[in-house]
């Protein structure tokens, strides 16, 4: 009896422990959430904790009015659309043949391609590459140099290993090809695979920003993370704010908070759908072969 | 014995026309992905040799005059270059805190995950850690700069109330080391759990069962069961990591660091990008990431063996 009443207390302590860190997770959001949609004048004086002061939405009109700033949300949705397409693409007709035995080659194969994971050229050469293929400041050199990733690969290898041979089989009997195969087997007990890498990858490209910084100098493909890091370093400016001349101390603030809790959105949207997905994604990466 | 030996040869090759007959299309969708690693991944181990020569623009990386020093010029250089020795230390000096204060933090919130009673909280719970995962470093810096602002941001508006200096928890060197640190067990301490989480799983529950007949404390089962069953999976996560302390990451510092901080916020990757692709100075910044790749190599492979020494399976 009293064993379990302080097992109980047991619970509760580590309940109010997880709560802590609840909290802590979140409050950088609740803090920059409620400083986006507080005055400049409530948040100069030190007014604003964890909840909006003087509540109004000026600071995301003011951004969604910024002609760049909405034209890099749409460009940077749009790339992440085709580069997630393009990576599940090449992700799959790379791990899919790689799952067979009978497949000539293969161990060499598969060490050519985990090779490139223990060991890179480096920054310099990568970017003299992309110089002589002429890919600089190109949209395209935001998709293609980063397609497939051999991490991601493993896993929807992992996981096609785990479909029963004796599928394929029944249907090589049949008479079907291997693309047949794939097509007709292996890609629709694969949701669980395709949903998580899917949304590693779009992830990776909705907040990718380092290929952007050093590949590409054109603004106006510029993705939305480069534009934020520039606004909020101070080397570029919400438009309005500027022309109008927001001279208002903290009016930049909470312009800042309203961008980074944009840009945030629709991550925090879409991640705990996939939950479940990931989950045995992130675990079937650990599987060494 | 000619013909003899032509017609194996040709025996051979018609098995060799039938196996292609049947697999060439394995080989048709593999020839995309290998022209990717060839082009993207292996030509730029061409481009390493102008870590060993005069990079000329004009000029191939085959043409290029090599170096003085038999070639090793650039890494004289480099490690004559004040900015590179801070760079080197800060990476070895922020791998190392990450490693030290943030390597425990996973294992110890799995196992608070999973002694936690309630089922729908914990599954609440785990949502909202993994979130900071999601989050961009860029996203991240503009969270803190908020967060910790000087005198306006949450963190120090507490601090004033409470009678103290405001803390600049991003403008002084001191400071930013821990926050950066802070910052990165933040971000990644949910997702490492999932790992763990799932090594937990795979112990046996009639161990648990066991140990509660017996009357063992919730510690005790703890630090008899929970640890010892997930004992590989630490120490494969932790080569992995020994693996990677001269490795640097890219956007955390980049994003985290600024002007009045940057003696310890330069890193090797950042020293890269600003003497490099900004200084175009390629010769010496292509022998800094030769140089840090082949440490990077060298320590997993170390870090491996180690492991097998200690009767652990390794990573490969």
């Amino acid at each position: 009896m009293i064993r379990s009443h302080k097992t109980k207390i047991g619970d509760w302590i580590i309940v109010a422990i997880c709560l802590i860190i609840i909290l802590v997770c979140l409050l950088p959001l609740l803090t920059v959430f409620a400083r986006s949609l507080s005055s400049a004048d409530a948040l100069i004086k030190n007014k604003v904790l964890l909840w909006p002061v003087e509540f109004n939405l000026d600071a995301y009109k003011t951004v969604l009015g910024d002609s760049k700033y909405v034209w890099a949300l749409l460009w940077t949705a749009i790339l992440t659309v085709i580069a997630t397409l393009t990576s599940m693409f090449m992700t799959t007709i790379c791990a899919y043949p790689l799952i067979f035995d009978s497949l000539k080659g293969r161990k060499f194969l598969n060490a050519f391609i985990i090779l490139t994971m223990y060991f890179n050229a480096g920054t310099i050469p990568n970017y003299l590459l992309l110089k002589d293929l002429d890919m600089l400041n190109k949209p395209m050199v935001l998709v293609i140099p980063g397609a497939l990733s051999v991490f991601n690969m493993i896993i929807m290898r992992s996981f096609f290993y785990g479909i029963p041979v004796s599928l394929r089989e029944s249907a090589q009997i049949d008479g079907a090809g291997f693309i047949q195969i794939l097509l007709k087997i292996y890609m629709p007990l694969s949701k669980p695979v395709f949903a998580t890498l899917a949304l590693f990858y779009a992830v990776g490209r909705w907040n990718g920003f380092s290929d952007a910084l050093m590949y590409m100098n054109n603004r106006r493909y510029y993705p939305i993370q480069l534009l934020l890091y520039n606004i909020l370093n101070n080397i570029m400016q919400v438009e309005v704010a500027s022309q109008e001349g927001f001279t208002m101390p903290g009016m930049s603030e909470t312009l800042k908070a309203a961008t980074v809790m944009i840009a945030t959105i629709p991550i925090l949207i879409v991640y705990p759908f996939l939950q479940k997905y990931f989950i045995s994604g992130v675990t079937l990466g650990a599987i060494k072969e | 014995m000619e013909h003899k030996k032509s017609a194996a040869f040709s025996k051979k090759m018609r098995s060799m026309k039938n196996y292609m007959k049947r697999h060439w299309t394995l080989y048709l969708l593999l020839m995309l992905p290998i022209t990717y690693f060839i082009i993207f991944k292996y030509i730029p181990m061409a481009y390493i040799q102008i870590a060993f020569k005069e990079f000329s623009i004009v000029q191939s990386v085959w043409e290029m005059e090599w170096a003085d020093n038999n070639g090793f010029e650039y890494f004289l250089k480099a490690f004559s270059n004040r900015d590179f020795l801070y760079a080197l230390r800060n990476t070895l000096m922020l791998n190392l805190l990450d490693l030290i204060v943030g390597f425990p933090a996973p294992i110890i919130l799995a196992i608070l995950l999973n002694e936690l009673a309630f089922k729908k909280f914990k599954r609440i719970t785990q949502t909202i850690v993994y979130m900071p995962h999601f989050l961009s470093w860029i996203i991240i810096s503009g969270l803190a700069l908020q967060l910790f602002a000087p005198t306006n941001g949450f963190v120090n508006i507490f601090i004033q109330k409470l009678g103290f200096e405001s803390i600049p928890f991003l403008n002084s060197s001191f400071h930013w080391v821990w926050t950066y640190v802070f910052l990165g067990i933040w971000q990644s301490v949910g997702w490492n759990t999932i790992i763990y989480l799932a090594a937990i799983t795979g112990i046996n529950p009639e161990q648990y069962e066991a140990a509660s007949v017996d009357g063992a404390s919730r510690l005790r089962k703890i630090w008899h069961i929970t640890l010892p069953g997930i004992k590989s999976t630490i120490i494969i996560l932790l080569i992995l990591s020994l693996g990677r302390i001269l490795g640097s990451e890219f956007d955390r510092p980049y994003a985290l660091g600024n002007m009045l901080v940057s003696d310890v916020s330069n890193v090797i990757a950042t020293f890269v990008y600003t003497n490099g692709i900004r200084g175009l100075q390629f010769s010496l910044t292509t022998a800094v990431g030769l140089f840090q790749s082949v440490i990077g190599v060298i320590f997993i492979f170390g870090a491996n063996s180690l492991a097998r020494r200690f009767g652990e399976r390794g990573i490969w």
